[in-house]
Formats: structure tokens, C-alpha cells, sequence
């Protein structure tokens, strides 16, 4: 199958792919480009693991082939911090004990990250409506909506005044 | 000469007990872990498996030479490739190694005859996952249906064609009876008798990352590299050396980060044979990834039971006996957990309570269906849910408040150890460590707010039923035979801990850091944990039934004893101090105002010693839980309003992850009582193999569930006090369940005895308890 040549910034960096038309993002971005903080679970868009963040929305990089990205910009779990500089979220994670094994987890953060920058003042329901569609089999998810919660202040959530 | 109190210490504050954040997180928070697909290597090939798509046939023909001529595919791989080294190898049995299951065991790869939807027939290698996905279409699989028996009714029954492996003349596998005490007599004169039937549903683990496996031929030095290794591989490596003709010390497997397990991954499976049979074959590295569809057919599935219960009481509510028998379908073949479910379904159906007449009958029986394995609480789950319901009709009949039966029966303080007799016939006799099972009951039924709330039962609040239900558990932990442990004190003064435990994505990086930490007195920040590969130890014994804090734990423990004699050697000729003045304390070895740090003395290593904990005892933790539902009669969905899981685990080493693995095991548990259910169809046709159609917990399923750890009665088989605690919050959560939906519905005249409780499930048993309840026209 003839490669097509697609262009597209991930993590704030601006790549040229090679890639077969049916390529997925979620292969393009593992394989093409070793990010393999994006994982895949179930290939066919249940399990939220290969969520990824495309110009601001959370997309399921495994139902999204990699030509769909050209010209778009996409945030992966490797933007949203580094081992000795955790981001908001991942510490808050941490803290919180909100993962385990940390196969799914990639999907929880960029699926938060999206929804906190787009809502920081979202509160436990949304929070958990929203991931509903991360599948999760470690831990219960309490701990997830717990790390959540704390993570809104640094997206810019304000504190409701006690009355 | 560096002495003296002015050096600087690496003195830390001991670790163990406290809750730490996880040293494993910072990589997999940041995407820089490393789990087996993020592997590539040069030359890499892709393996997919042609598997069955009929439960039970013979195979006449498999023609892939349309297959081998698309571009890309390098090879395809059947029985007949695999005989050519010889008989195609079996997948040997590692636990519950019954004689008689010897006959049902697996072949690598389907020889003549298929047994159940999924089975492996072929193995397409090309040069991408696509290309090989692609072939397999090409592949022309002929196959002559016979008759599928796709329950254990149909499997009993069967003649003929029916029966999976002719030469047994019969689909059950084996039947024993497991017995103390008297139960007969008991029976016959007990003044109040009930029996019961009840099932659990096959489901299972369903881990967030399918299963995955990169195998490496290095032809020049004759040495095999499977990565992709979980849970036991050491024993996996012993039976591919087997199966493959290679020699233990000519296979090496390489444990990475693990998507988790919960007992399905990490077994030997038949794809661990077939890829490292190609990567030998083909001479180039070959990878395989399990794709999601394939995960429901191919990895193993649990919990199928059915259960016929008998349990005679005095009037007052005690327990006098306890008869019951099991039926359990293993799917197919007898993998490598042997009767491992249906033997300990068996054994923890009395329970934590003071019962000395048991009987228990247990068939094992193979049907076309994907083969059985451990999950989680295995067995435990399911007898759990058969007793704590049967209690609840028995205190229900005697007129008593269920959670006073209970507790009038429960194993006391006072009775420690109990002797829990042999009710597992490849067993030694055990008996019940350390505990007072009543005081767990007492503090969950304080955090359900039983006494206050116990009216609620049946009532109808806004349209709802509520119901209260509690169930009381004992739970095994910690296996033997031994595990092994290495510590090495570098030259830098860090540690490197090196253990026979696996991780699953459990955290026991963590914990067997804190332990090292402080047996060594060095901070957290200077430990290193390796677990899992066989190129770290010579023997390992892996991550099952609860034992890697139990047995690595204490295996890493007594690598630290032996340590310190190295390091007190060491600093004795830095000192210029006989040996017997030295202690090793505060970071660094001395006595008096004498004193050497780890870290200068690290600079003279590095200093490196063995360590190994033997124990054939096991650990028994213990608890309750308790579940207030609601359940709208009109649709029959249940919604949790509050659940709550008390465990006693000994000693927790990081509560942290203790309470985490607690809520992570209820919710998975809640799971299996209303969503988790593997549907075949009477052709043994697996009809929901897909996340979309396998239904499991999400966010807003069960927000309310709430775990207390407590650490009363630390056991006295091994040096840290340890107890499991990665399943206790498993294996009570459906008994709680169902006893809340029974209680809830119980006006309505509504028995439940069968899961799963799904709302079409629930709302059929109301709407037939409402007809029956209405006088006939």
C-alpha cells in the first residue's frame, strides 16, 4: 500500500509521518513516533486508553487514522509532564494513589486535561461522567475522581465561598 | 578516617507501615513506562493466531497458500510444523494437579480436533500486524463440526461425539468428596435443615492491557528471550525449556511494566510456546499482541459454578453442618490452574465460621467452551456468595437477625488456630492463623449503620426497595513453597533489591522498597526494586495467591540479615572494631560514636547477599462487607447507596496501597454481581466478545464504596506479620450484594440465587414473584 506523507504537531513539536493510509493515529504516535505513552486496549474506541488531545478535545486516537491528524495539533500524556516534573493532574494522581498498573492511565489524564482546561470549577458528577468513558480495572476509579478534584486548582478553579 | 557522629547519615525514618506515594508512578504517569508493545527491535515480525470459530470439530484441511503469497507474510505455522520437532507439547499443569486431569490437558496449537471457540489452529508471521491480520482471511480452515457441549448438563449427558477426549469416555473430569467431622449425622438430627441451589456466572479478569509477548532467538549463543513475562515466570520458563528442548539455562524471560493481571495473565499459555517456536524458526525476533476480541476467547475465564448447598442450625441459629456439592465447568481443557477454582470453591464454603461437619462433593467438568483460570478471590467469590445467601434464608426461616447468627457462629480469638481439616485433597491439613473474626463483623456493621438503619429493610422509599446485606469472609494468602531475594549495596550506597515476585501493576516496587529501606535504615529515594526476570535469580516463584509481600517480602528481610554480616565485616576493618561491637543502624554500621556510613562504606563493594524465606503455612486475613441498595422495580436496576469492605490484613506495609487494592477489588467484584458476564450460546458460541457487549464497571456505576484496613492479628508465619490483601476485597462483595437485593426485594417474595443480578435479570424475578403472588382467574 502506497505511504502518504502527513504533517502534524504533537506535543508542541512539529512532525512529517510517512505513514499507510490505514494507519491509526494511536500507531502513528507509538510506532511512527515512539510515543508509547498512548496506549491501546481495545481498538475499537470502548476503553478510552489511547485518548489522546486533538486541538483542545479529547479524541480516541485507535478510531482516528493518522491522515485524519494532518495539520492538527495533539497533546499526549508525554506533553502533559515529565517524571521529575510531574504536571498538575499526574501528581495529583500520585497522591492519590489513582493508578495502579498504568495501562489506562494515559487516557485518564488527557481525557481530565481536556475537560479541566475546558471546566476547571467541574465537580465530582461531571468529573465522573466524563471519564465513564475510560475503563479502569485497578482502582475503583474513587481514587481517579479524588485526584481530580484536587487537580482543579491549578486549571484555574476557584474555591466556592463557605456561606 | 571518616568516624565520628560529624558524617553525614543517610539515617531515615522507618517507611514501613506508612502511606508512601509509589515509586512505580512517576514513569507510568509520564508515559515512560515500559509495557511489552512498547517494545520494537530491528527486523521485527508480527505474529496473529488463526483461531477456531467453531466449538468443537474435527479438523479436515487448512490451506494457506493464499496466505503465503501476500506480500509481507513470511510464515505460516500449523500442528503439523510444530510435530515436526517432535509431538506437539501439552501445557503442563502448575496447580491443582489432580492425576485424573492429566488426560484433558492442552495441546500448544489444535491438533485434529477443536474444543472451543478461539482455540489456536495456525500462526501467520509477516512482516506487520496489518499484512499478517490480512492473511489470516487468505487462510482456508475446513473444519467438521461435532457435537458441542456448551454447559456442564450437556457436557454430563453427552455420548459419543459429545465427549471432548474420547480416550477419557467421559467430559467429567474427576469427582471428589473433601469432609470433616460427620455431616450425615449431623443432618439427621439437626432440628432445622435447608438446601439451596445457586450459581455464579463464567466472567472474568478482563486486565486493561491484553496480554503481549516479544520473543528473541540468538542463534549464535543458542538463547531464547521471551519478554511479555508476568505473574510466574520461572515456572513458565521451565515449561518452554520443556516443550521448546532447551535447557533452563537457554531461555530467559523478561518481566515489563504489566497492564494488570488479577490471575489471568502471565500463565503459560499456548501463544508462549507458539512465539518463541517462530522467533527459533524464523530466526528474527517475533511479536505478538493480543488483540481485544481475541483476549475474550483466548485468556482465561472463571467463576462458572453451580451449587447445591445444604446447612443444618439449632434453633438458636448455630451452625451444626454444612453439606454441599459443586459443579464446576472448566471450559475445554485443564490449563495450567489445574482444579484450582472449583478445589478452593470447595474449601472456603464453611467459611470463617465455627462449623466442624462439612461435606463437599466437587465435579470438574470440561465443555466446549475457553478454558478456566484463576481470578481473583478464586473459588472464594463464588462459595462466599453461595453460604453468606443460604445464612440469610436460614436466620430468615429461625426468625433471627442474620448478622446475630453470624456473629454467634463466628471463629473467636479463642479459638485460634482453628483447625480447618484437609478439604483440598493435593493439600497438607491448615488451620486458621491468627484473628477474631467477630470484631471485623462488629465494625462493619457500625460502618453500614446496621442497627439504625436495619428497618429500611424492604421498605419503599421514592419507588426503591432498600436492603442491607453483609457477608463475612476468610481469605488464603501467601504460598510457598520459598521465595528468593538478592540485595546489592553499590558502590554509589544505593540499594538494589532483586526478587522472585512479579509485579502486576500492584505496586510492589513500593513495598518491597519500604521494606528493604528499613531493614538497611536507608531512605526510600535510595532503593531500587527489580522483580520478575529470570535473569535476576536463580529460582523465583512469581506473584499469585496473595504471597509477593508475604514471601518476597520476607525473602528480601532475610537478604538484609545477610547483608548487614557482610557490612559489619567491611566496617570492622574500617573501624579497626571486632565485628561483634557493630551494628549496622541509622544509615551507616558502628558502635558508640564510631561510625561509618552505608555510603562511604559502599565505596569499598559492592556488597552483595542472598536471601530466602521458606513457608508452606498459609496466611488466613478475614473480614466483612456490608451493601445498601436500592432497586427500582420497575427496571430491576440495583443502585449502591453505600458499600463497605472491612479486612484485617495483619500488618498493611503501605496503606496507601492496601486501601487501594481494597476499593479496586469491591468495585471489580460489584462488577462481577451485575455486569461481567461471558454469554454462550448452546453451540458454544462466545456471543459477547467485546468491550461494547462484555459489560464492565465504569465511573458512575459504583461511586459509593468505602474500605477500612485494619491490622489487629499479624500473622505469625512470617517475619513482617503479613497477610494477603490484594483479594479479601473481592471475595465477599457478591454474598454482600446479593443478600442487600434479596432483603430489599424480599416483600415481593423475590429469592435470589443466581447471578449476575442484571436489571432484565432482576425485573423478571419481581415480575414472576407478582404473578405467582396474584390469586389465579
Amino acid at each position: 500500500m502506497d505511504e502518504i506523507d502527513i504533517t502534524l504537531t504533537v506535543n508542541g513539536t512539529a512532525h512529517i509521518l510517512s505513514v499507510s493510509p490505514r494507519t491509526t493515529l494511536a500507531d502513528a504516535l507509538r510506532q511512527g513516533l515512539g510515543l508509547t505513552g498512548t496506549h491501546v486496549g481495545c481498538e475499537h474506541g470502548v476503553c478510552g486508553a489511547c485518548t489522546v488531545i486533538v486541538d483542545g478535545a479529547a479524541m480516541r486516537s485507535c478510531l482516528m487514522l493518522a491522515a485524519q491528524a494532518e495539520r492538527h495539533a495533539i497533546t499526549t500524556v508525554e506533553g502533559l509532564g515529565r517524571p521529575e516534573a510531574l504536571g498538575p493532574l499526574q501528581a495529583a494522581f500520585r497522591k492519590h494513589h489513582a493508578l495502579q498498573c498504568g495501562f489506562c492511565t494515559p487516557g485518564f489524564l488527557t481525557t481530565l486535561h481536556a475537560l479541566l482546561t475546558e471546566e476547571p470549577d467541574a465537580d465530582a458528577e461531571r468529573i465522573r461522567e466524563v471519564v465513564s468513558g475510560n475503563l479502569c480495572r485497578c482502582t475503583g476509579y474513587v481514587a481517579i475522581i479524588e485526584a481530580a478534584l484536587e487537580a482543579r486548582a491549578a486549571y484555574g478553579h476557584q474555591e466556592a465561598e463557605a456561606c | 578516617m571518616l568516624t565520628g557522629i560529624t558524617f553525614p547519615t543517610d539515617a531515615a525514618t522507618p517507611v514501613t507501615g506508612t502511606p508512601v506515594e509509589r515509586l512505580e508512578d512517576a514513569r507510568l504517569l509520564t508515559g515512560t513506562g515500559c509495557f511489552v508493545d512498547d517494545l520494537t527491535r530491528p527486523d521485527l515480525l508480527h505474529a496473529v493466531v488463526l483461531r477456531s470459530s467453531m466449538a468443537h470439530g474435527r479438523i479436515v484441511a487448512i490451506d494457506a497458500s493464499a496466505a503465503l503469497e501476500l506480500d509481507g507474510v513470511v510464515a505460516v505455522f500449523t500442528a503439523a510444523d510444530v510435530a515436526s520437532d517432535g509431538a506437539v507439547p501439552l501445557i503442563p499443569i502448575r496447580l491443582a494437579p489432580f492425576p485424573e486431569s492429566q488426560a484433558f490437558r492442552q495441546p500448544v496449537i489444535a491438533v485434529d480436533t477443536v474444543r472451543y471457540v478461539g482455540e489456536p489452529v495456525a500462526l501467520v508471521v509477516a512482516t506487520s500486524r496489518a499484512i499478517a491480520e490480512d492473511a489470516l482471511e487468505l487462510i482456508e480452515l475446513d473444519i467438521d463440526a461435532l457435537e458441542a457441549v456448551a454447559s456442564t448438563d450437556a457436557a454430563l449427558a453427552a455420548e459419543g461425539d459429545g465427549v471432548l477426549f474420547p480416550g477419557t469416555g467421559s467430559n467429567l473430569v474427576l469427582r471428589y468428596t473433601a469432609q470433616m467431622g460427620d455431616a450425615d449425622t449431623a443432618f439427621a438430627n439437626a432440628p432445622y435443615v435447608r438446601t439451596e441451589r445457586f450459581s455464579t456466572q463464567r466472567h472474568s479478569a478482563v486486565p486493561m492491557e491484553t496480554r503481549g509477548l516479544l520473543a528473541e532467538w540468538d542463534a549464535e549463543h543458542g538463547h531464547l528471550f521471551l519478554s511479555g513475562a508476568a505473574k510466574v515466570p520461572y515456572f513458565n520458563r521451565r515449561a518452554l525449556a520443556e516443550a521448546l528442548g532447551l535447557g533452563m539455562d537457554e531461555i530467559d524471560l523478561l518481566e515489563q511494566d504489566v497492564g494488570g493481571g488479577f490471575g489471568v495473565r502471565g500463565e503459560y499459555y499456548p501463544e508462549d510456546f507458539l512465539v518463541c517456536f517462530a522467533a527459533r524458526r524464523l530466526g528474527r525476533p517475533v511479536k505478538w499482541i493480543e488483540d481485544r476480541r481475541e483476549h475474550f476467547m483466548a485468556t482465561n475465564h472463571s467463576r462458572e459454578i453451580a451449587c447445591e448447598l445444604s446447612i443444618a442450625c439449632a434453633r438458636d441459629g448455630t451452625i451444626l453442618a454444612l453439606a454441599g456439592r459443586l459443579d464446576a465447568d472448566m471450559g475445554a481443557y485443564i490449563r495450567t490452574n489445574g482444579g484450582v477454582v472449583p478445589a478452593k470453591a470447595g474449601q472456603f464454603l464453611p467459611g470463617p465460621y465455627r462449623i466442624r461437619d462439612i461435606h463437599v462433593d466437587v465435579s470438574i467438568v470440561v465443555t466446549n467452551k475457553t478454558p478456566v483460570g484463576t481470578y481473583r478471590g478464586p473459588g472464594r467469590f463464588e462459595a462466599n456468595f453461595f453460604r453468606e445467601r443460604l445464612i440469610d434464608m436460614a436466620a430468615a426461616d429461625l426468625g433471627l437477625d442474620p448478622n446475630v447468627m453470624r456473629a454467634h457462629n463466628l471463629i473467636t480469638a479463642a479459638d485460634m488456630p482453628w483447625d480447618a481439616g484437609k478439604l483440598v485433597p493435593y493439600e497438607a491439613e491448615t488451620s486458621f492463623d491468627t484473628g477474631d473474626y467477630p470484631v471485623t463483623l462488629t465494625r462493619c456493621l457500625e460502618e453500614i449503620g446496621w442497627e439504625k438503619n436495619k428497618h429500611l429493610q424492604g421498605t419503599v422509599i421514592d419507588g426503591l426497595y432498600h436492603g442491607i446485606g453483609v457477608a463475612c469472609f476468610v481469605e488464603s494468602g501467601g504460598a510457598g513453597p520459598r521465595e528468593n531475594a538478592r540485595i546489592t549495596l553499590e558502590t554509589d550506597g544505593t540499594l538494589t533489591v532483586a526478587v522472585g515476585s512479579s509485579s502486576v501493576g500492584q505496586g510492589i516496587e513500593t513495598a518491597h522498597a519500604q521494606i528493604a529501606a528499613d531493614a538497611l535504615g536507608l531512605p526510600l529515594g535510595k532503593v531500587r526494586v527489580l522483580h520478575g526476570s529470570t535473569t535476576l535469580l536463580h529460582e523465583g516463584f512469581g506473584t499469585y495467591h496473595s504471597r509477593a509481600v508475604i514471601m518476597g517480602g520476607s525473602a528480601i528481610l532475610d537478604a538484609a540479615t545477610n547483608l548487614k554480616e557482610h557490612l559489619v565485616a567491611a566496617a570492622a576493618k574500617r573501624l579497626g572494631l571486632p565485628n561483634t561491637r557493630l551494628v549496622v543502624e541509622n544509615g551507616g554500621v558502628g558502635s558508640g560514636d564510631r561510625f561509618i556510613s552505608l555510603a562511604e562504606l559502599a565505596t569499598d563493594g559492592p556488597f552483595s547477599a542472598n536471601g530466602t524465606f521458606a513457608n508452606t503455612t498459609r496466611t488466613y486475613s478475614y473480614g466483612a462487607h456490608a451493601c445498601h441498595v436500592a432497586v427500582n422495580p420497575q427496571t430491576g436496576a440495583v443502585k449502591i447507596l453505600d458499600f463497605v469492605a472491612v479486612e484485617d490484613v495483619g500488618r498493611a506495609i503501605n496503606p496507601l496501597i492496601v486501601h487501594g487494592q481494597a476499593i479496586g477489588a469491591i468495585v471489580q467484584g460489584l462488577g462481577g454481581v451485575f455486569l461481567d458476564h461471558l454469554v454462550y450460546d448452546s453451540e458454544g458460541q462466545l456471543l459477547n466478545a467485546s468491550l461494547a457487549d462484555y459489560l464492565l464497571p465504569t465511573a458512575t456505576d459504583f461511586p459509593n464504596v468505602r474500605a477500612v484496613t485494619l491490622e489487629l492479628h499479624p500473622s505469625p508465619t512470617n517475619p513482617l506479620g503479613a497477610k494477603g490483601a490484594g483479594e479479601g476485597g473481592i471475595v465477599a462483595v457478591a454474598g454482600a450484594t446479593a443478600n442487600a437485593v434479596a432483603a430489599a426485594l424480599a416483600p415481593l417474595g423475590v429469592t435470589i440465587t443466581d447471578l449476575p443480578l442484571t436489571p432484565p435479570r432482576l425485573w423478571q424475578l419481581i415480575s414472576d414473584a407478582r404473578a405467582a403472588a396474584e390469586p389465579e382467574h
